[in-house]
């Protein structure tokens, strides 16, 4: 059996901005299908990824409904990932830079998500193999 | 002699910086270490075979792994006929491996 990894990313970016969130996501689903251990330590903008508080919409300039513009929302994504990490046996810890929450008022997130600082963020990198900074411009 | 992965996620027409990306592959691998530059997002752009695909070109020249994400290229329309000499298209688990086996790595 091929020995467990464990990888962090750190993530600066907010949801819906910049394909940097995307590519980060992608990033995660490779790591999660693998049954890796995942950290990832959220800050700045980054916090609103699994806001609990995300909300689907319909679009009225192309005339479609709910169902029909199926919106995605980065939390349910996370919460997918979260699940698939599980069930290959590996777990995703994401923490929530707890600063830069209260700043945002991004207080509400999907279960499986915590609150820490950015000695959580030491941690992670010093009990990880390797660890991947995703910062924005 | 270390391993390296440097993420390049800008396209050179927009980022002038991509240039200092560059030279630091270029500087890592002069040094003699084994160095991957991966190309993701508008990073793609020059691999696309172009006048702005010469630094990378050069790069590959050098005996550097340059690849290109795959799911960036088929965004763009970037066919793999059309990638400039030495540029490969590579999944995105090619970042997970290396990071796994402990490169260290650069995202820019």
């Amino acid at each position: 059996m091929a020995e467990k990894k464990t990888l962090t990313f750190v993530l600066m970016d907010p949801p819906y901005e910049d394909a940097r969130s995307t590519t980060a996501l992608r990033l995660l689903h490779v790591a999660a299908q693998r049954g890796y251990n995942i950290n990832v330590f959220a800050y700045e903008g980054a916090v609103y990824l699994p806001f609990a508080k995300q909300a689907p919409h319909a679009n009225a300039v192309h005339g479609r409904d709910l169902a029909q513009e199926d919106h995605p929302n980065p939390k349910d994504w996370i919460a997918a990932l979260i699940a698939e990490t599980e069930k290959n046996g590996g777990k995703l810890d994401w923490i929530n830079c707890g600063l830069c929450v209260d700043e945002r008022g991004a207080g509400e997130t999907i279960p499986g998500v915590r609150r820490g600082s950015p000695a959580d963020l030491w941690k992670f990198a010093e009990s990880s193999d390797n660890t991947l900074v995703i910062g924005t411009r | 002699m270390a391993k390296y992965l440097v993420i390049e996620s800008r396209d050179p027409l927009e980022s002038k910086d991509t240039v200092w990306s560059y030279e630091l592959v270029r500087g890592l691998k002069a040094e003699g270490h084994e160095v991957t530059l991966f190309l993701v997002q508008n990073g793609v752009f020059p691999a696309r075979r172009s006048a702005a695909s010469a630094g990378l070109e050069a790069l590959a020249k050098a005996g550097v792994e340059v690849l290109a994400d795959d799911f960036s290229l088929r965004e763009r329309g970037i066919g793999a006929g059309r990638l400039a000499a030495g540029v490969r298209s590579a999944p995105l688990e090619v970042v997970v491996d290396q990071l796994a086996e402990g490169r260290k790595a650069i995202w820019h």
